[in-house]
């Protein structure tokens, strides 16, 4: 386990890997029965349509009045987490919090680090970074764990594993751990147990996410179900927290309703099994806890986003999952296909800031803008809104300013030619009924062919008639002009 | 739960479109404008006929202004802003008489009901106009049950249908809610469920022509779902889910099919087309 883990190699492009995706029926199969189920369980966690409406509005308003503060909400937090004992670090960069968390680390000699689960981590790709530093970091959730032993990358943000199904770990168990093959969840799960306590004791150091920052209080506040977190953030002598900026709020109540819309979004469970609040190193007369508490705070294109108005909503997300559990285009692809950190709805949305459009070029297209991700978004990010305002930056001809960083990157003059005709055609009423009148009288000799689009339909042919002409006939001629018959 | 409320103050920045409030409706006007939309202009003419038919009937004098095309909608939803709002501009002088706008397609009506503030959003002066068409503008199956009030007579013979509705349509407009109403005025009519049903078909506009792989799996899984539900045939009140939805029906030579509401609406009250 400590050398460095090999990322599964994939096709470059989304549609290249989406392909490849939807050719895996077992994965397919995987995806649509959880997601499925998901979708159920969040809807049974809100029965009430009135109340879930309200709390989501409410989500929105917290979410969006800390981001007004946000630069005074983080000084806030700073100030508190300072004065409770915790040392705070900001980084700009993935590779400036790498190697903060690093030199942490060597502070103490360290070599053996247990992590809880943490998006922002994958997001430093910091296994890969202390991997190559000797450092063996080994992930705590059971979902974690299983795609780390498989050399992959989470494939959904809150349950990395589930694209896999019960034969496949066991195989995988089977395979890497040595045991004896059972297909039997809970024989699987303390199997895993087993190999993680030992290392929890070992750890020099602990590391986790954090889901909210409470500025008022300097409290960092976890939820998990598995009690891993909580392990990885107390039995180790030190713990670092890493978090993005965005996922500061002004105080305590403002986590009740997040919390609330979190897990029941997230699983539809009213609560998670473990609520941890951490403010602060073990005290002189406590028996247990870390004795040093570090929190990173990750910019990563995130002052970026903050920039603009409408993008900044990109910001509310509390990382519940529940977009790409009903993103119809999730379901069908699993989250590898995205080939980033983030995938799904939100991770079309927050991905371009992170690394650039130029490196997802086809994210904001990959959607056929249903609205099902922004129906149930718990903060109410209005994300088909957002996929479209992206459109509009990918296609932006490189003499325009670029609003999101690699911006321009679907510009294309020939598309944009395409366009001046489709509106010259759609402005101008006698071109347009020229156009009508070739289509119709020509229709039989449109082409069958259109390329992938005739892979799953035949091609549409126009009618012999269009409805201008049907129209003009029809009230030309008077009948029934307003008359009962 | 109210008490949660205490100082969340609402801010500047823009939430989700909320699914439409209640709307208040007019009385039933003498006159309106038919907006017949740029997809069924051209391959589904025969649905746009229908629903002038259908208003007629009512009692309504229908304009058909020719020098109509489509609302903008492909270019926006492509993200080329100045090409759309150039198309919307020619549609908002088009139909500037005040009559009330009918459009036979949810996701048209909704554009013009909630893009339009988004397409014009550095051009202020025209929000006024914008504003204007967007409460004259009703989507069909919503202007006959609540602006007509029809009542039917079912002509036809007992039949099993099962009812699409677009994804922007059912979440701008509610078409799902008015379909359904008024299918059920229908006696003989018997609407199906199928799986999934408020789930994408697939089409989202030039979707299906960038990711055609996704999305032929989505129109895949919807086209058998609608076959599974038992049903006759599909209606729907939207024209490229229409298109979609038959396009792969024709490629997997299932004898199944899709028609417009507005056509399957009009053959039932008015017998013709019935044995
Ligand atoms: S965008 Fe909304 S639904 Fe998606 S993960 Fe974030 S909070 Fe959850």
């Amino acid at each position: 386990m400590n050398q460095r883990i090999p990322v599964t190699e994939l096709t470059s492009s989304f549609r290249g890997r989406a392909t490849e995706a939807l050719a895996d029926g077992q994965l397919r199969n995987n995806f649509r029965v959880a997601m499925d189920s998901l979708m159920q369980k969040r809807a049974d966690a809100f029965p009430d349509e009135q109340e879930r409406e309200g709390l989501r509005e409410l989500g929105n308003h917290i979410k969006a009045r800390a981001l007004s503060r946000l630069p005074d909400l983080l000084e806030q937090l700073e100030a508190k987490l300072t004065e409770n004992g915790v040392h705070v670090h900001w980084a700009e960069t993935t590779e400036e919090a790498n190697r903060i968390v690093h030199a942490i680390i060597e502070s103490k000699q360290g070599s053996q680090v247990v992590k809880g689960k943490s998006m922002v981590s994958e997001e430093m790709e910091m296994n890969d970074y202390l991997a190559d530093r000797d450092i063996e970091c080994l992930e705590s959730d059971m979902g974690e764990y299983i795609v780390q032993l498989d050399g992959e990358k989470p494939s959904h943000i809150i349950m990395p594993a589930i694209h896999k199904n019960r034969r496949q770990v066991s195989q995988l168990f089977h395979s890497k751990l040595g045991v004896e093959a059972t297909e039997d969840v809970n024989e699987l799960i303390q199997i895993g147990r087993r190999t993680l306590r030992k290392k929890f004791l070992e750890a020099d150091v602990g590391v986790s996410g954090v889901n909210f920052a409470i500025a008022e209080t300097g409290t960092l506040l976890l939820v998990e179900n598995e009690g891993n977190g909580r392990m990885s953030t107390t039995v180790p002598p030190v713990h670092v927290a890493v978090t993005g900026i965005e996922k500061v709020v002004g105080n305590l109540r403002d986590v009740v309703p997040l919390l609330s819309l979190l897990t029941r979004s997230a699983l539809g469970q009213p609560i998670t099994t473990y609520v941890n609040m951490i403010s602060g190193p073990r005290k002189a007369d406590e028996l247990d806890g870390p004795e040093e508490v570090h929190l990173v705070l990750l910019d990563n294109g995130r002052s970026g986003a903050f920039a603009d108005a409408q993008l900044r909503q990109t910001l509310n997300c509390i990382r519940c999952g529940a977009c790409m559990n009903h993103c119809p285009v999730y379901t069908r692809v699993g989250g590898h296909t995205y080939g980033e950190v983030y995938p799904g709805p939100i991770g079309k949305i927050v991905t371009p800031h992170m690394v650039g459009l130029d490196h997802v070029p086809d994210h904001p297209s990959a959607s056929s803008l249903c609205g099902a991700c922004g129906e149930v978004c718990p903060v109410k990010i209005p994300i088909p809104e957002l996929l479209q305002r992206l459109r509009q930056e990918n296609v932006k001809s490189p003499d325009e300013p670029a609003v999101v960083q690699g911006g321009g990157a679907k510009y294309s003059w020939k598309e944009r030619a395409l366009w001046r005709m489709w509106m010259a055609l759609n402005t101008r009423p006698t071109l347009y009924k020229c156009f009508l009148w070739a289509a119709t009288r020509l229709g039989k000799l449109t082409p069958k062919n259109l390329g992938p689009w005739t892979e799953n339909h035949t091609a549409p042919v126009p009618a012999p008639r269009s409805l201008h002409d049907l129209a003009k006939a029809h009230l030309n001629a008077g009948q029934n002009r307003g008359e009962q018959p | 739960m109210n008490e949660l409320f205490y100082d969340a103050a609402p801010n500047a920045t823009r939430v989700a479109p909320a699914r439409p409030a209640p709307r208040e409706y007019p009385e039933k006007p003498a006159e309106v404008t038919l907006f017949g939309t740029c997809v069924v202009d051209l391959f589904f003419p025969e649905a746009g006929l229908d629903a002038i038919r259908l208003l007629e009937r009512e009692g309504i004098r229908v304009h058909f202004p020719q020098a109509q095309s489509c609302c903008g909608q492909p270019a926006w939803t492509s993200g080329y802003v100045k090409e759309a709002r150039d198309v919307a501009r020619s549609q908002l002088n088009v139909l500037d008489n005040g009559l009330p706008v009918v459009v036979p397609s949810g996701s048209c009506a909704g554009m013009f009901r909630q893009h339009y503030r988004d397409v014009f959003a550095e051009e202020p002066a025209t929000l006024k106009r914008v504003d204007d068409l967007a409460a004259r503008t009703f989507e069909l199956t919503e202007f006959l049950l609540h602006v007509c009030k029809v009542e039917w007579r079912d002509l036809g013979q007992p039949t099993q249908i099962a009812l699409h509705t677009s994804c922007s349509a059912r979440r701008e407009m509610n078409t799902h809610l008015h379909a359904r109403e008024l299918l059920a005025k229908l006696d003989k009519v018997e609407r199906l469920d199928h799986d999934h049903e408020s789930e994408c078909c697939g089409f989202g506009g030039t979707f299906s022509v960038r990711m055609p792989e996704v999305s032929g799996a989505m129109v895949l899984d919807k086209t058998r779902a609608l076959r599974e539900s038992g049903a006759v045939e599909m209606v729907t009140a939207d024209g490229g889910c229409l298109l979609n939805i038959n396009g792969s029906l024709e490629k997997q030579k299932q004898a199944f099919r899709g028609r417009h509401l507005a056509s399957f609406l009009w053959q039932r009250i008015s017998g013709e087309g019935e044995p």
